[in-house]
């Protein structure tokens, strides 16, 4: 399995099959990629209510690769916001927790830049200056002035919104309002991507719009990405690999299903092919049979 | 299909008929000039003020007429005007004295020095009585004064509480305890503390003006550093993930986040803050002898001629109106400093 999901590895150490140790370089980066790159392991979280204590997360393991395309779904309420919260640093776990390059994870930092669900830019700056607000804190001392704006107009045009530059958030659209939140945090050069439902608030043109600038990016840039959504389109279409989380309280991680339709992927092509089809139905399956909606246990 | 038909058969009737009924009976609407709407609803609502304060009027005149005092008719409107003309022809004539004063002292002066260039000279302040103008622009610096010492401390306290729960919670029961209390019960202590410690040779202020100006502080402080504990506490929890994820440091954090979205909520407080100290200013100049609008009222009270209800009455009226024009200003500030272009202040 480490072999797929570790394609550079497999390629320079295709030599080595023999018996004997491994060379150390490949012994460096096999423990490295034992350790993933972003890697969460047994994680709980405790919420202290007034109702008691409420166990949102018990033992979540996740492994995941450079590179690596994750989405997280689940019914709402499973406790997908709070995995994202841990990752951003923004909640911490009671047990257990999360490494990140080889360091831990304790508090946020623009190392795992967020995309909020309904783009939280400041409505009193520009979009420019959204963007500038996190690029002058990330890069204070290694970027000059002029290469800061180069750097900002670079991502702007990333996300196709330069036309938008001088405007203020409420005067353009609710999609162009999420592609500035996107280009604010690639504009920080996080080693992980967090997004939590970033299309959620959009109506289906914009989304598919989105999405394809989401792929464009990924492919470009190739950005270690976890995206929380609804969608089940929306995650086969751009994951690597679908965590399905089983609901609370106490939810974990149900199953992984790894979605191996090759890049780039064009989404009406995709509508009829049947390995798309059929990853489709497996996530579907898992929501509706496997884990009714808790509504529906409760009645 | 043949509804359809029928429908356009009657569409065509309709307008037909519709062209010949508005030749008809055209007459003039607002909405056919341009700009028609909104001249019609200023006009609207002018009109309607205008016959508010003329009902007003009437009525003020008709209940004047039947109170008798000791110091006479209550003044009606007509009296009160007379009097607003008797005062600004004081300022005029205390005014011209003053001009003439320095005249005066300027011709002797120059005399002296012919006579003996080393005379030595003295130029002497003018000592006249206060005009109506002068106390209106004393209460205005001394309103001005206390309100400026209050927001250095409310606003500052309020970020500061809005921030940090705890400081709040240490913070509320005291806030709680002072905001009731009268400008009044201030006043003796404030006068006491300032003529204890405000001790110097030649005073930069009149120590009445600081009494004055501090109880107007301590009345004014409150609103604002609860509009501004409320407007803080109550920024976006998204934008302030946004902060802790970008790292902002608290300074940049305050700046960049807090204070703008915190903006409106503070203007709030400080509309209030100012309108209080504008009312407590009369009631603290009256017992400070501060020259100021408190103090002309005071003394006219005191002096007890048949004018003085009139005077009286039109200090009330002029208190009103710099009230309502310093409530404008605040809103005129707001509207420069606030980033949020669409809402309607009001």
């Amino acid at each position: 399995m480490w072999e797929r999901a570790c394609p550079r590895l497999r390629q320079k150490h295709k030599i080595h099959r023999g018996r004997g140790p491994l060379p150390q370089s490949a012994m460096r980066m096999e423990r490295k990629f034992m350790q993933g790159y972003l890697e969460i392991s047994k994680v709980g979280i405790e919420f202290n209510t007034e109702s008691g204590n409420f166990r949102a997360l018990q033992d979540v393991n996740l492994k995941v690769e450079k590179g690596e395309f994750i989405s997280l779904i689940g019914h709402s309420g499973c406790g997908k916001s709070t995995v994202l919260n841990i990752l951003a640093g923004l909640y911490q776990a009671t047990e257990g927790g999360v490494i990140l390059d080889g360091k831990e994870v304790n508090a946020p930092s623009p190392d795992r830049a967020v995309v909020f669900q309904n783009h939280a830019l400041l409505p009193w700056l520009t979009v420019y200056e959204n963007v500038e607000l996190g690029v002058k804190q990330v890069f204070k001392d290694r970027k000059s002035k002029a290469e800061m704006a180069e750097w900002i107009d670079h991502n702007l045009a990333l996300v196709h919104i330069t036309h938008a530059k001088h405007k203020r958030p409420h005067e353009i659209s609710g999609g162009m309002k999420q592609r500035v939140g996107i280009a604010r945090c690639l504009a920080m050069q996080p080693k992980v991507l967090l997004m939590d439902e970033p299309f959620g608030a959009l109506d289906a043109l914009t989304r598919a719009h989105l999405q394809d600038s989401v792929m464009e990016i990924h492919a470009q840039l190739g950005t270690t990405v976890v995206m929380i959504t609804h969608d089940v389109d929306e995650a086969v279409l751009l994951s690597d690999r679908i965590v399905m989380m089983s609901n609370g309280p106490a939810a974990t991680i149900g199953e992984i299903l790894s979605v191996t339709l090759p890049r780039p992927r064009n989404r009406l092509a995709l509508a009829e092919d049947p390995d798309f089809v059929h990853a489709r139905q497996q996530v579907l399956q898992f929501l509706y049979d496997k884990h009714k909606f808790p509504g529906a246990k409760a009645a | 299909m043949k509804v359809k038909d029928e429908e356009k058969k009657m569409h065509s009737i309709i307008s037909r008929y519709a062209f010949i009924k508005r030749e008809q009976t055209w007459r003039f609407e607002w909405s056919d000039i341009p700009g028609g709407v909104a001249i019609a609803k200023a006009l609207r609502t002018w009109s309607l003020s205008i016959a508010g304060i003329l009902v007003f009027l009437l009525l003020w005149q008709a209940t004047a007429n039947s109170i008798d005092t000791s110091l006479g008719q209550f003044p009606g409107p007509v009296q009160v005007w007379t009097q607003v003309q008797n005062l600004a022809d004081e300022h005029q004539r205390e005014n011209e004295r003053r001009v003439e004063f320095f005249e005066r002292q300027e011709t002797r002066n120059a005399e002296l020095l012919a006579q003996d260039p080393n005379a030595e000279i003295r130029v002497r302040p003018y000592t006249g009585r206060p005009t109506f103008l002068d106390q209106i622009q004393t209460s205005l610096m001394t309103v001005g004064f206390g309100f400026a010492i209050a927001m250095l401390i409310a606003i500052p306290l309020g970020i500061l509480c809005g921030l940090s729960e705890t400081l709040y919670s240490a913070v509320n029961p005291i806030i709680q305890l002072f905001k009731p209390v009268s400008p009044l019960a201030w006043l003796p202590l404030v006068t006491m503390v300032v003529s204890a410690l405000y001790v110097s040779e030649s005073p930069m202020f009149e120590k009445s003006f600081i009494t004055s100006a501090i109880t107007v502080a301590l009345c004014c402080l409150w609103p604002t550093v609860i509009n501004t504990t409320v407007g803080v506490a109550s920024v976006d929890k998204d934008l302030i993930n946004v902060s802790r994820v970008i790292c902002l440091p608290t300074h940049m954090h305050i700046r960049k986040i807090v204070l703008p979205s915190a903006i409106p909520l503070i203007f709030t407080g400080m509309r209030l803050s100012l309108a209080t100290g504008w009312m407590v200013l009369i009631a603290a100049e009256m017992l400070a002898q501060n020259p100021g609008l408190g103090k002309f009222i005071w003394d006219e009270f005191q002096n007890g001629s048949s004018d003085s209800l009139g005077r009286i009455m039109v200090a009330v009226l002029v208190i009103g109106f710099i009230g309502l024009i310093l409530d404008k200003l605040m809103l005129a500030l707001q509207r420069r400093v606030s980033w949020d272009k669409q809402t309607v202040l009001r």
